[in-house]
Formats: C-alpha cells, structure tokens, sequence
C-alpha cells in the first residue's frame, strides 16, 4: 500500500567524458511534497530530465507506480501520470492563457467545451482566472510560472516535478506561490521539486534529497538535512562544517 | 479567426457561388477556376505550416503526384476520372506519408525540414522527367471527353462551381481542425515541441498526421488543375512555381487562419494579373516571370511589415482585444 | 564494362569541378556559420553573378578572369547592402522569415533575370575555352585546371581573412557567441553583412571560373546550389573544411552519376545523396555543431 510513486533505481547519466549522474537511487512516496537540493551543476536537472523522459539514464531505470518506464517517451509518461515543469518558462506564447492550459486538458478530455471548462478551473486554481483570454506572451514571470503550473496540472497528473518553479519570483511572489503549490498536494497529487530558495524547501518539503555532483550525499526532514555537515561543505565548500562549529563553540 | 464560424463560412460560400451570375466571360472563369485551385493547394500547405509551423517548401511533390495520378489513372489504365480521384487524393497523402515519416523521424526542423521537402520535390521533378511512364519531357495529356461522367464537363460555370465545392471543403476541414483536439496539439507543436510532449502530446504522430493531410488536400488541388488543364509536364506537375504559390497565398492572406489561403490566392493571383496585363501593354507583349518577381517582392514586405497577412492588418485594426489563433 | 581511362577522367574531371563547387558552398557555409541561416537566395545570386560575367564579356569584352577584380568587390557590396538593408529588418530576427525572406529574393532574383535575359541558354566564348593541359596520361580542361587552382587558392585567402585580421577575428566571434561579442564592442548587424557579403563575393569569383565552360539560363544557379546545400550539409554547416571536402566528394559523385545514369538522371544522385544525409545526419560528416 505505501508502495514509492517513484523509484530512481541506480541512475547513472554520462555525457561523453562527463558524468552528471553517479548511482542515483532514491524513492518519492505518493501524497508527499519531496525537495531535491544541491549546488548548481549538481545535476538535478539531469535527473529531472530522465525521469521526465527527455534523457534517458546510461545506466539504472525508472519505476513509476511498480512499473518501469525508463524507455518511455515524455508524452507516454505524461500519459501515465507523470507531468512535469520547466525551469526556463516555455508558454505557448503565441496562445492566450486558456488555449495554453488546454493543451494539458487535451491529455485526459476530447470534447473542447469541456477541456475549455476545465483550463479554467485550472486556472483559478493557481490564480489566473482574470487572465485567461490573454495572449500568453503578455505574462510576467511570476504569471508565467503559474502558467506553467496550470498546464501540467490540467493534466490530472500524479506525479508532478517542478523544476525550481520559484527561480526569478520576488519575496512576495514566492509568498504567494507556496499556498498554490500546497493546495496542489492536498488535491492529491505527490510533487518532487527541484528548488533553489530554502524557505520553500523548508516549509513545503516532507523529505529532501541533497545531490552534490552527480551523487546523493544526504537526505531526510529539511531541517535535519540543514544541520548536516556533508551538505554544508557542499554548498560553502571544504572544511566549512568544522569551521562553523568552531566558529559557533567559539561564540557560546 | 475567433471570429470564424460557420455562418462566416456559409456566408462566403453563396457568395462565391454566386459569382458565376456576375462574371459571365470565359476569362473571368478561367481565372476565378484557377484561383480556387491555387486555394486547395494553399489550404493543404497552410495545414502543414500555418498550424503546424513546418514549413515546407516543396508542396510541388504532393500537387504533382496528385496531378500526375489523376492524369495516368485515366490515360494509362482506362479508370474513371471520378474513381481517379479518390485515388489520387490517397496517393497524394501517403507520399506526404513518406516524406514526413522520414523527415520527422530524422527529427528535421525549419530550414533543414524545408530543403529537404525542396529536394524532394526536385527528385519526383526529375523522375517524372525521364520516365516514360509520365510521358518523360512530352508530358500527359489526357483526352478531351466532354462529358460529366468523365468530369469534363461542357459548361465552364460546373467546373468552377465544381471546384467551390472543395475549397469550402477546405474551409470547413480547416476550420474543423482549429477546432478540436488534434488542431490544438498541432498549435502546441508548433509554439514549442518540448513542452507539448511534457504535456503528453505525441509530436511524430500529430506531425505525421498533419502531413498526411495536408499532402492530400494539395494533391486534390493537383488533380483538379490535371482535370482543368487536361495537360501536365513535370515542370507544370512539380514545378517550384506551384510550391511558391502554395506558401505565398496563406502568408499573404493570413498564416494559420481559415480564410487566408483564400483571400490570399485571390489578391495574389489578381495582383499578377494586373501587372502582367499593365507591363505587357507597356512593353507591347508578356514578360515572363514579371508576376514572379513581384511575388517576391509582396512576399518580403509581407514577412517585414504584416507578418500576420492581410487578416492580420485587419484583426489588429478592428479589434481592442488580444486573440490568439482559435 | 567502361574502360578505366573513361572512369579516371570522370574522376578527374568531378574533382576539377568539385574545386569550384566547394567555393560555391564555402560562401553557404560562411553564413550559415555565422548567421545562423540558410540562404535560399544563394542559387539565384550565382546565376546572376554568371550574367555579370557574361554582360562584362558581351558589352566590354572584359575576360571573365579580369572581370573578376571588378565583380567581386561588387557582388560583396550587394551582398553587404541585402544582408543589412533587407534581409536584416524585414526578417525581425525570426528564423522562419529570415527563411521566406531569402526565399523571395531568389525568386526576385531569377525571375528579373529571366524577364531580364528570357529563357535561352546563353555562353560564352573565350579563346582558352577548349585548351587542354596534359598531367600525366589525363587531358585536364584548362579553363577547369584554372578553377581548381583558384578556387583553393581563394580558399586559403579566406582561411587567412578569418584567423588573422581583425574582421577575421570578429566574424568568429560572432559565429560562437553572438550575445557576447556584441558586448564587447562589435557591431554585429554589420559583421553579418559582411560575411553576407563574402558568400556574394564567393559566388561572383565562382561564377568566372565557371562561364568559360559553362552555360547559363536562369535556372542554372538553381542547379549548382543544390549541389552547394548538398555539400554543406556533407560536410556539415559551418565547416570551411567540410565545404572542400565535401566538394570534391559530390563533383567526383557527379561525374560519376552522370557517366553511369546519364544527363537527366545523374542530378538525382546528387539530390538522394542530400536528402540522404540530411534523413541521417545533419550535423554532416564532420559532424560539426549545428
């Protein structure tokens, strides 16, 4: 019953000489928001890309929900329930808002009026509502993350990866983005994201995943995560965790 | 385009068929008959490229073999001319088939997916040129048989009217395809591939469809020029002169809306016309390729100043708010 | 079976031509390289090129290997003037109209000359037309030696125009990295032109090279650009090297072709090979980065 939505089975991804990946293994639980974390270059969006179906691993496979699909085409996944985001925002720009969300609904519904009904549910989900009817491309970057949003949710997925949905929104953008991204999983869909900005990561995730070039180096509950030192050399760089604790025993 | 409907389309329908109680010369005929066939041809590449974005430019290959087996169906194996069509238009389908089961699976794009639709065109140009079966450089020429059983018919005014039928045909599939599910996938594709495959469209298969389609509309258009004409070479069948017009009239009219083929065909055509007309009283006889020249021109300050085609210049004019295409 | 002798000077011969296909296509693979598109204008620019040469030898009486210091700086500047002036802005930067745009030049273009020049097939006569050159037991075409020689001689110049000057230097940059180049202080629209510019001048050089032994109707260039997309996109886009390679690939496949399957029939060779190579690797045979 508490089978892993997901499982990353030992993924390894090489590019030629380099390798982006080293023996990924970790599982994503259904009904759960999970972070993936790490510095750039870690290769988190390779990872996120093989298990979307634009990459496919070098080595090791992908489960979803018992079954593998590591051969799987990205409109097959999708198919299946896995939807996903891009980090550099891909709108249907010359489509209005509706048109854009209606693709998604496309997936599961034939008849127009019902996929036009649908966008629009959508649509107020994530709050744009008031900007259906216009052109795609008259978006800002916060509308269009959320657009982003809306159009894999209109795929009625059970898997949902955003692939850092927060990058380039302001304070009070990523405010307003956290309540969406949680009524999403109270809808009933299992989110795994790949996020930059830690007080996401922090009040939304369950469990995080830490990836430091190509290798997971720790994982658990954000604030566990936070206080190991394998993660912090990782992201201040060698010998930092030593010299934080000295700096911290230093000031008690 | 939001503003397309099916009373807009019932609308230009009666007034194209009614146009043959105005214009009664045979010239007139002649002119508005090879408009409405440049249309078919146009309405197919607009399918392809309009809503599809892949622009090709060697629809010549499907017009030709349209032409082509409408002609040899009746010269060479006694068929029908009214079985020949059916045929014909599924020919001209599956080599659209061929062409992008192979250039879509190669994952060719833009420029890449336009030479290779060029060499095409150019190798069933060549082919159609040697081989005898085609009739090598003499060409086909179909017998003349008046008669509606063998779609010749006696009075001009049929085969104009004839022809109507599958331009509103085009219309109504076009404006058809706009409206459902698989005209939605297309416009996907055409705006950004990746993200329309994360959200679970099947890009080689809406592609390939797309083609097949619009192959077959255009090989329709190739058949009824065969049947108009009752003569065709491989310069007429395959010629760049037809993959030009096919691309220009839906550029100039309104790339990737229902009307633009349409109106396009019409203001090109007749822009040709004239200029033929005025230039030759001019110089006192025709100037070939004078009407090709200023195909060009009309098509480059199309792309600069109204990239959206004439319907474009309009919607922009007429209407406050944003619309994106249907 | 055809004699060995037959075969050899096919050979021969397609190499010779080969030369000069591969100067046809170092200005297609110039600007592809650079601008980042492809120039269907290319054909028709040759063609009008060989009726310069033929206008300079008709009306002057002009040599088409002198008329060649005169067409060459023109041809650049038109190609300098079309790039900035027309190409540029009517295209707004989108690659699909930078498409129809060169398009509808090549349309403009041979359709001016045949409303120009009609439909006939026209040449020229020069005195060295028919000479020929012994080199070993071969008879080489003089006028084709000549073109050989001169085409990898322009070659190398433009090899050197690109690795030593500063304009040289520039192009580059702007081939690699656009965004950054302009940063630095180069006028991109301006580079654009003139490697624009070189692709016309390339074309004109060739076209002199040709004329002796060649003929010309409007469509002619359409027949040799073919052939240069055909070798670009063996050699791969971008690739000087490709384009020489490649040229001499497709003039040997051509003589060839047309010495087995004849006159009508031996352009498809050309045309399976392109689409061929285009179905099952675009980036070429250099596999050069598109």
């Amino acid at each position: 019953m508490n089978q892993p939505l997901l499982d990353v089975h030992s993924v390894s991804k090489a590019f030629g000489g380099l390798i982006a990946v080293k023996d990924v293994s970790f599982v994503v639980r259904p009904g759960t928001i999970t972070g993936l974390i790490g510095p750039n270059g870690a290769g988190k969006t390779t990872l996120f890309a093989i298990i979307s179906g634009f990459e496919r691993p070098t080595e090791g496979r992908i489960e979803f929900d018992g079954r593998d699909v590591t051969t799987l085409a990205p409109h097959e996944r999708a198919a299946l329930g896995i939807a996903r985001t891009f980090q550099i925002v891909q709108p249907f720009a010359g489509l209005t808002v509706r048109e854009n969300i209606a693709v998604g609904a496309y997936l599961r519904h034939a008849d127009r009026q019902r996929v036009y009904e649908k966008a629009a549910e959508v649509a107020g989900m994530v709050g744009l509502e008031p900007m259906l009817d216009r052109p795609a491309s008259a978006l800002t970057v916060a509308g269009r993350k959320r657009l982003e949003l809306a159009r894999a949710l209109a795929t009625e997925p059970r898997l949902l990866l955003l692939d850092e949905v927060l990058a380039g929104l302001n304070p009070s953008e990523i405010r307003d983005m956290i309540p969406i991204i949680r009524s999403v999983t109270r809808a009933g869909v299992t989110i795994l994201m790949v996020e930059h900005v830690m007080q996401a990561v922090m009040s939304l995730c369950e469990h995080v995943h830490v990836l430091a070039q190509g290798s997971l180096i720790s994982e658990g509950p954000p604030s566990a995560v936070a206080r190991d030192p394998k993660v912090i050399e990782a992201y201040l760089g060698h010998g930092a965790a030593s010299r934080m604790q000295r700096a911290g025993a230093a000031h008690a | 385009m939001n503003q397309v409907s099916w009373t807009a389309i019932l609308g230009v329908a009666a007034a194209l068929a009614a146009m043959p109680i105005v214009m009664t010369s045979n010239v007139a005929l002649n002119f508005v008959t090879f408009a409405g066939i440049i249309t078919i041809a146009a309405q197919g590449w607009n399918i392809l490229a309009g809503y599809g974005g892949q622009f090709s430019f060697g629809h010549a290959a499907f017009f030709g073999t349209g032409a082509y087996a409408m002609a040899l169906l009746q010269v060479r194996f006694g068929v029908n001319a009214w079985v020949a069509l059916p045929i014909a238009i599924g020919l001209g389908g599956l080599v659209g088939g061929l062409v992008g089961l192979l250039s879509f699976r190669a994952r060719l794009r833009g420029s890449y997916f336009a030479l290779v639709t060029l060499a095409f065109a150019e190798v069933f140009r060549i082919l159609a040129n040697a081989w005898t079966f085609t009739g090598g450089a003499a060409g086909v020429l179909v017998p003349l048989q008046v008669g509606t059983a063998n779609m010749q018919f006696a009075d001009k005014r049929m085969l104009y009217w004839f022809v109507l039928l599958f331009v509103v045909g085009g219309l109504c599939l076009t404006h058809m395809v706009s409206r459902s599910r698989f005209g939605a996938q297309l416009v996907a594709v055409r705006e950004n591939e990746d993200a329309a495959r994360a959200l679970g469209v099947d890009t080689l298969a809406v592609k390939l469809k797309a083609i097949v389609l619009s192959a077959a509309i255009t090989a329709t258009a190739g058949s009824l020029y065969a049947q108009k004409f009752l003569y065709l070479d491989a310069t007429i069948a395959y010629g760049p002169w037809i993959s030009v017009d096919a691309l220009l009239a839906p550029i100039v009219g309104g790339i990737g809306t229902v009307f633009g083929p349409l109106l396009g065909a019409v203001v090109l055509l007749g822009f040709g016309e004239v200029t033929k007309t005025i230039l030759g009283n001019l110089t006192g006889g025709a100037i070939p390729g004078i009407d090709l020249v200023l195909y060009g021109v009309l098509l480059i300050l199309t792309v600069a100043y109204a990239p959206r085609g004439i319907l474009g210049l309009l919607q922009g004019r007429s209407s406050a708010r944003h619309g994106g295409n249907p | 079976m055809l004699k060995s002798e037959i075969i050899f000077a096919a050979v021969a011969n397609g190499l010779l031509v080969g030369g000069v296909y591969a100067l046809i296509a170092l200005g297609l693979t110039l600007v592809y390289g650079v601008l980042h598109i492809i120039n269907f204008a290319h054909g028709a620019t040759l063609t009008a090129a060989m009726y310069a040469v033929l206008i300079c030898h008709q009306a002057i009486g002009l040599d088409p290997y002198i008329a060649v210091a005169a067409l060459a700086p023109l041809f650049f500047g038109l190609g300098y003037f079309v790039q900035r002036f027309v190409i540029g802005p009517a295209s707004h930067g989108d690659d699909s109209n930078i498409l129809l745009v060169t398009l509808g030049l090549s349309i403009i273009i041979e359709n001016a000359l045949l409303a120009g020049f009609r439909s006939d097939t026209r040449s020229i006569d020069v005195p060295y037309g028919f000479s020929v050159v012994e080199v070993g037991p071969l008879l080489l075409s003089l006028p084709k030696l000549i073109a050989f020689v001169a085409s990898f001689a322009v070659a190398a110049v433009l090899g050197a125009l690109l690795l030593k000057t500063d304009t040289g230097k520039a192009i580059r940059a702007v081939a690699k990295e656009k965004t950054g180049a302009a940063l630095m202080g180069i006028n991109v629209d301006h580079i654009y032109a003139v490697t624009f510019g070189i692709g016309a001048a390339c074309l004109a050089i060739a076209a002199c090279l040709l004329m002796p032994t060649y003929l010309v109707n409007p469509r002619s260039g359409n027949a040799f650009v073919l052939v240069a997309f055909t070798i670009v996109v063996l050699g791969g886009m971008g690739s000087i090297g490709g384009a020489l390679a490649g040229g001499l690939i497709i003039g040997v496949v051509e003589s060839l072709s047309g010495l087995f399957l004849g006159e009508s029939l031996g352009q498809i060779g050309i045309f399976l090979i392109f689409i061929l190579v285009l179905l099952l690797r675009p980036t070429g045979l250099s596999g050069a980065r598109t």
